[in-house]
């Protein structure tokens, strides 16, 4: 039984790599740069002594995914709990101007987040068992002028899971949908937010908790899930008018 | 990524003094320094790891600063050998805590178990072991080190040694460190066997210091605040790892640590006036009281033993928002000790007590170059930034230090004229000779860089006279 984590070369999924690893669990994590995706494995190991693979996994090679899907299970057995933890922030203003740009956006936060989730629903429907994490955003709550294309991608990623965790719940398939405020990474670091910022590991461990606890939608920090409740209660007349 | 984010940040040393406005990148992974190094936008670059460089050695004015924290895998380790690979960021405490449960120590640690492996090949860093196993340096084979041209090279003792000598003690001068290859100590057992022994003055502390060659790990704790016959007097600490089986408890500190660790911090500066003579006189006269007369023998923690402040996070604030300072220097064994006890009798008798002073004896291994260990003993005080009188003392001490052939550590300096440290470092012509070879267009600087003359413009030249 084992853990995949995808896009693992963001700090929060590394540390979540360690907390599986030292939890005694076959870990494998993926990134589109397949030298580091094998140091962050190569840290898993020493730091653990325990199991972890590494290998290239690029999110908008729908294509590939099927063949990705069965190098991980070769190397590390069946999945028993999935990440994905990849994602593209691009640029607001670059995606209004460039659609090539935003479509990228769509592609890496929507597009290839169902092509693997499907597999892996399959994978672990057959099993009758296991958990996929999917990594939206506080983002895709509402949408906002300055980062639309983002958080419409991510919008509609965590309805897709919303769908998902329906589908797969008679089949004993965990769906965890999370969304994280601002936590100390590299997308955060420089900006002035206003609003505690959380350290990954914190986050890590918060997150290893709730899917272990086999939650549905999780908000990290949890204050978040208030925040963006008064957000979305704002009516759409008065919300167009703001700059959020 | 292609650019690099840079935000502006005000960083210090442990000293709190300077403070030094800077664009800050935090790279974390290996082609991010890469990108950043290309994305200076002209400007020189540093790097700059826990920030426990007391003064100026990690700071740097209009400049780009390289936060390396999250640089922080372990790459490789053999159990066999005891050969860990890791990138620069790592902190001791993280191979402490990985590696201790499996047997293995840092094969020299600092005073604080918060450092960087790239800041401690920077600084060179010794520990109560140097006169036994060296500095830091003797236990590296092999640094990657991001150079002013974009390249990484690799150096170590058999591969461009030349930019190996430069970069062991270089103050993080000579390029980027990415990595190295450190070789940790195969150890039975995480607590010490200690001995404490209180030494009555100077010439116990040196007749003590003599018959520990038996002891792996040996400093100690100097009053300099009494005068008289009692000058010099203190509490001297030796030990080895235990074998295996030896249990021992942990300290109260730790114990109160692991419990309520709001407890232990700092979390306000304290006032300035805190640490004041009679304060600084009477912590000096307890700490001395407290231990009984001769020795006493116990088994401690590594933590307590290494890293006593450890567990009292942020207590540099204990200081004051005023600061302070660290004087540590190094002179060259004399069997009268006379630059010793000239410094002792300067600092007691100038009315400006150190709280906390330490001494010990280094032994014959050293670098050169720019590099801070070498024979002799060697003192550590500290002092709150006073103003001027303090300075003028520290110039005083200079003068006893660089006539006897002595010379101060640059990890904690903040305020050394560069004159004497010329005259301290007789290496520094041909140091600066491979540094500039590689890094001709001075890429690399810092703010001690500067007031030494080490790499970039010169800044100052004159002793420092007071706060900015």
């Amino acid at each position: 039984m084992s853990v995949l984590i995808l896009g693992a070369t963001s700090r929060i999924a590394q540390s979540l790599a360690h907390r599986y690893a030292e939890n005694g669990q076959s870990v494998f994590v993926a990134a589109r740069d397949a030298e580091e995706a094998a140091a962050v494995a190569a840290d898993v190991r020493v730091r653990t002594q325990g199991v972890c693979a590494s290998g290239r996994f690029d999110a908008t090679d729908f294509d590939g995914h099927a063949a990705f899907l069965e190098t991980v299970i070769g190397a590390v057995g069946p999945v028993e709990v999935a990440v994905l933890a990849f994602g593209d922030m691009g640029d607001q203003k670059t995606s209004e101007a460039d659609f090539e740009a935003a479509h990228q956006v769509i592609d890496v936060n929507y597009t290839a987040a169902v092509s693997i989730c499907e597999r892996l629903a399959a994978h672990m429907s057959d099993r009758a068992g296991g958990s996929i994490v999917g990594i939206a955003s506080v983002a895709g709550d509402r949408g906002r002028q300055s980062n639309y294309i983002y958080g419409s991608a991510k919008g509609a990623f965590g309805l897709y899971l919303q769908g998902l965790r329906n589908r797969l719940f008679k089949a004993g398939v965990h769906v965890m949908t999370v969304k994280l405020g601002f936590v100390d990474t590299r997308m955060t670091f420089g900006l002035e937010t206003g609003i505690p910022v959380a350290s990954p590991e914190t986050v890590s461990r918060a997150l290893f908790e709730a899917q272990r606890a086999r939650e549905d939608v999780f908000y990290y920090p949890r204050f978040w899930r208030g925040i963006m409740g008064v957000i979305k209660a704002i009516p759409e007349a008065a919300f167009k008018r703001l700059t959020l | 990524m292609s650019t690099s984010r840079w935000a502006p940040q005000t960083l210090w040393g442990w000293g709190r003094y300077p403070r030094v406005e800077s664009q800050v990148a935090r790279p974390e992974r290996r082609k991010e320094v890469a990108a950043a190094l290309a994305d200076r936008q002209g400007e020189p670059v540093l790097a700059f790891g826990l920030g426990r460089c007391y003064g100026d050695a990690a700071l740097l004015r209009n400049g780009r600063v390289v936060l390396t924290r999250r640089l922080d895998r372990m790459l490789d380790f053999d159990p066999e050998s005891g050969w860990l690979r890791c990138e620069a960021g790592v902190s001791l405490e993280e191979i402490l805590h990985t590696f201790v449960p499996r047997g293995f120590f840092p094969p020299v640690v600092p005073g604080t178990q918060f450092v960087t492996v790239g800041g401690a090949i920077a600084c060179d860093i010794h520990g109560k072991n140097h006169h036994v196993d060296g500095s830091f340096c003797d236990h590296i084979r092999r640094v990657e080190l991001l150079v002013a041209d974009g390249r990484v090279v690799t150096c170590g003792p058999d591969e461009e040694p030349e930019l190996f000598w430069a970069t062991v003690g270089g103050m993080g001068l000579t390029g980027l460190i990415l990595s190295c290859e450190v070789q940790l100590a195969r150890i039975d057992n995480p607590y010490i066997e200690m001995e404490s022994i209180r030494v009555e003055n100077l010439d116990q502390f040196f007749e003590v210091s003599a018959e520990s060659g038996a002891f792996t790990h040996t400093v100690s704790w100097i009053d300099c605040v009494t005068t008289g016959k009692a000058t010099g007097r203190g509490i001297f600490m030796r030990g080895r790892h235990a074998p295996a089986g030896v249990e021992g408890k942990p300290s109260l500190l730790q114990r109160v640590g692991a419990r309520a660790p709001a407890l232990l911090d700092f979390p306000i500066d304290a006032p300035d006036w805190l640490l004041n003579q009679a304060s600084i006189k009477a912590f000096n006269e307890v700490y001395f009281r407290q231990h009984p007369k001769g020795k006493v023998e116990s088994v401690v923690h590594y933590e307590p033993f290494f890293f006593p402040l450890d567990n009292v996070r942020n207590w540099n604030r204990m200081y004051g928002p005023r600061g302070f300072l660290q004087y540590q220097f190094v002179v060259p064994p004399d069997p009268e000790h006379k630059a010793v006890r000239a410094v002792v009798d300067e600092i007691t008798h100038s009315g400006l007590g150190s709280f906390l002073a330490v001494i010990k004896e280094f032994g014959e291994r050293q670098h050169g170059g720019i590099s801070f260990p070498s024979p002799g003993p060697m003192i550590a005080l500290d002092f709150g930034l006073a103003g001027q009188p303090l300075f003028d003392l520290l110039l005083r001490l200079d003068r006893i230090v660089l006539d006897a052939g002595g010379k101060i550590y640059l990890g904690k300096d903040s305020r050394l004229p560069r004159e004497t440290f010329e005259a301290m470092y007789p290496e520094l012509p041909r140091w600066k000779q491979v540094r500039d070879a590689w890094d001709p267009g001075h890429v690399f600087q810092s703010e001690l860089g500067r007031r030494l003359g080490l790499s970039g413009p010169s800044s100052h030249t004159g002793p420092r006279g007071g706060q900015p």
